[in-house]
């Protein structure tokens, strides 16, 4: 196929539970980037969009993590991020943490429009939905609150999924409810949080789809955990993770 | 005041239900609360299938009006305007309740509010009062107040009703007994209607019919003989003086009608400017609330109408924390909320745990935001309230007035952490965000860090997944999920092993 993304400099933002925990996600993005064209960078000097930090009020902490992101990324033409929460926070909250350091802020201003996550790149930047993926299974998908409500992504997941060959994507029943991660809410509030994502491991279990995919990972993390623990065969997996994947 | 005597006591020598012991205020952290609720099986598919439904007829409700967003818009913008001048505007609803006949008295706290009137219903010798649905009552606890007075202050909202007599609290500021269901109504109606009034018939079953029958039948008495009304008031038109009143059965016409001395007990927030404003929340509030198109009685009333209806009219505006919101410049936009509960029924932590979790006569993302607004952050419940929440974002989407919940929260939750960094007593929060902050405030520093997690992973490599058995904190998580081991490689190490020729 041709190369959309043909001399475009993309930052890859792993993000921080990436990076320690599903680090296989970022690098099947820079597989699919790769080959659809662009020249991949990723920083050493990233760290995280901060909202574990800001979200739980400690604002300081979350503008240490928005200075990072700007040294990382100030010379990328677009970041990139197998994450549509952490996109979420880098483009609603930064400018809030910034807001008391004008020189700090301006890059903000100039970066904030260039972050995305990995399905609003395809779709929007490089105007593919087909990426020439091939995965031959039953997959749910779970809609990450942030992915919906805070980067406002909209259907840009299902797209690309239902462009992948040999994919059956199977709707989940009340998608657009809350897993109950919550960032430090899961540690905070751990009975309603495991309650939560009881309710939604059973929907997903209900399902009977092989794969369960989502764009974020803590969601995953969080709805897979109980998935795993009651030993229900479905496996949690990253989008990007789809995507990347080519018939044999 | 030889009426309060013939009054029948129950056996606590009460003559009224008594509430579950203790305040609101004092009671334990949020997650403590939603422990114990979660616990309660019955309540909890109660409130999942309430909430269901409601969810749905108001989004088919909302689906049928296509200016629904230019409606909330408008309610945002008249609101907002009350409230940038609300000085003015309570003058002017003083001077148009003043003009129109009624009485007006201002109340800074609830001790205020309650004390005006008490001394109102002792100055009418009045045995006992009917009472409309409430939250502003409910806030100042004044069935309580009423009640050391020697006077019995009578629910007349169903639910509340269901309430009063189950020795509860209400769990939604719309359907105050939604934790309940039928057979739970019927048990209470059956136990303890008898002994505050008309008892229920022996045969009582729990069709919903034989209990509306039921209430209506022990009210119907207490409606008859009631001098005094007591109200709250959805809406204040400051250049009319009208008061208006929302409901769905009827009783508040009653309440609002019969008795000879209306009291309406009113939040100072509860103003809109002109009467025309009324139509932007007669479309948004039954929608909302109920998922009705129009809601079955709206009451208006204008002062004193002589020969019609009550004859001695007061109004108490109410602050109890308002103005402390109000100077919240994040926190303000709360006092938008015109109590349609729409947000409640949307939030995933609500429809679980309920709202008797929250130590609030508000509970949901109105209560988790407006309580610590208007009673501080100084109790341990206030300080927990604003994280009793995912951050889903599914509330902000439903609420009428645009209440921007997540940025509320976030303020507060800032708010909540400054005071524990300034707290001279250490807390573990302060000083683990302390230290995280320090290594994810550098890529280098973050680097050392996926070493530490890399070596954590390569240890139980053959693990995969983290079971049960773990320490506190990980405890938190794993006592019901797994949890993955850390990559042996982060990422970044791996990228700079395939990327950074040195
Ligand atoms: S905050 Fe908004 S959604 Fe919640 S009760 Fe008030 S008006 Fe309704």
């Amino acid at each position: 196929m041709s190369q959309p993304g043909q001399g475009l400099s993309v930052g890859l933002f792993a993000t921080c539970i990436n990076d320690v925990m599903f680090p296989d996600t970022p690098k099947h993005v820079a597989e699919l980037l790769t080959r659809l064209g662009c020249s991949l960078t990723s920083s050493p000097a990233q760290t995280c969009c901060g909202q574990m930090f800001t979200n739980t009020g400690y604002f300081r902490e979350g503008e240490a993590t928005v200075e990072a992101y700007v040294e990382a990324f100030a010379d990328c033409d677009y970041v990139v991020a197998p994450s549509a929460s952490c996109i979420g926070s880098v483009r609603h909250q930064h400018q809030m943490l910034a807001a008391h350091r004008p020189a700090l802020a301006r890059k903000v201003d100039r970066l904030i429009k260039r972050s995305l996550d990995l399905t609003e790149f395809l779709t929007d930047i490089l105007e593919v939905e087909d990426v020439g993926a091939s995965f031959p299974h039953t997959v749910t998908y779970h809609t990450g609150c942030h992915s919906l409500r805070v980067a406002r992504i909209g259907d840009r997941p299902q797209r690309l999924l239902r462009a992948v060959r040999g994919l059956r994507l199977v709707d989940l029943a009340d998608s657009d409810i809350c897993c109950g991660f919550g960032g430090t809410f899961c540690l905070k509030n751990p009975d309603v949080s495991i309650a939560m994502a009881t309710n939604k491991a059973k929907a997903v279990a209900d399902t009977k789809a092989e794969y369960l995919a989502a764009v974020d990972n803590a969601c995953l993390m969080n709805i897979g955990g109980i998935l795993h623990r009651i030993k229900a065969p479905v496996t949690p997996i990253h989008v990007a993770s789809i995507l990347v994947q080519q018939e044999p | 005041m030889s009426q309060l005597t013939t009054l029948p006591r129950d056996t606590d020598g009460r003559l009224t239900p008594a509430p579950p012991p203790g305040e609101l205020i004092d009671m334990p952290r949020f997650p403590i609360n939603a422990r114990h609720e979660l616990a309660n099986t019955d309540q909890r598919n109660n409130l999942q299938a309430a909430t269901a439904t409601i969810r749905a007829k108001r989004a088919l409700r909302v689906s049928e009006v296509p200016q629904w967003e230019d409606l909330r818009q408008a309610a945002k913008t008249i609101k907002d305007q009350v409230d940038r001048h609300l000085d003015s505007y309570l003058l002017q609803a003083e001077q148009s309740l003043t003009k129109a006949g009624a009485i007006v008295h201002w109340a800074r706290d609830a001790t205020e509010a309650n004390q005006i009137v008490v001394d109102l219903v002792k100055a009418t010798g009045a045995p006992e009062v009917v009472k409309v649905k409430s939250m502003v009552t409910q806030e100042t606890e004044l069935n309580e107040a009423l009640e050391q007075a020697g006077i019995a202050a009578w629910e007349t909202d169903l639910a509340e009703l269901i309430v009063q007599l189950g020795h509860d609290r209400p769990s939604h500021v719309l359907v105050p007994a939604i934790h309940k269901n039928r057979s739970q109504i019927k048990d209470i109606f059956l136990t303890e209607m008898g002994q505050y009034g008309t008892p229920a018939p022996a045969d009582l079953t729990d069709d919903p019919s034989a209990l509306t029958s039921a209430a209506r039948t022990h009210l119907r008495n207490k409606f008859m003989r009631s001098t005094v009304g007591i109200s709250g008031g959805n809406f204040l038109v400051a250049d009319t003086g009208t008061l208006v009143v929302v409901e769905s059965e009827g009783n508040g016409r009653m309440c609002l009608t019969l008795p000879q001395t209306l009291i309406s007990v009113v939040g100072i927030e509860k103003i809109v400017p002109r009467f025309e404003d009324l139509e932007v929340f007669m479309r948004l509030l039954p929608r909302s609330s109920t998922g009705e198109r129009m809601n079955p009685y709206t009451s208006m009333w204008t002062g004193v109408t002589p020969g019609d209806g009550p004859q001695n009219v007061h109004v108490v505006l109410v602050d109890n924390g308002r103005t402390s919101v109000l100077a919240d410049p994040i926190g303000r936009q709360t006092l938008r909320c015109i109590r349609c509960s729409a947000c409640m029924n949307t939030c995933p932590v609500y429809t679980l745990v309920g709202g008797h979790a929250y130590g609030s006569v508000y509970p949901g993302p109105i209560g988790i935001c407006l309580s610590p607004l208007m009673r501080g952050l100084d109790s341990p419940i206030d300080q927990s309230l604003p994280y009793a929440c995912t951050l889903c974002g599914a509330c902000p989407d439903v609420c009428p007035v645009k209440i921007d919940f997540p940025e509320v929260i976030i303020h507060l939750r800032h708010e909540v952490a400054e005071h524990k960094i300034r707290d001279t007593k250490p807390h573990l929060e302060t000083t683990a965000i302390a230290a995280a902050g320090w290594f994810f405030a550098k890529g280098r520093r973050f680097t050392v860090m996926t070493w530490l997690s890399g070596l954590v992973g390569r240890v139980f490599k053959a693990k995969k997944q983290f079971g049960a058995h773990m320490p506190w904190p990980a405890r938190l998580w794993t006592s019901a999920r797994d949890l993955p081991i850390p990559a042996a490689e982060s990422f970044r190490e791996w990228w700079r092993r395939n990327h950074e020729r040195p």
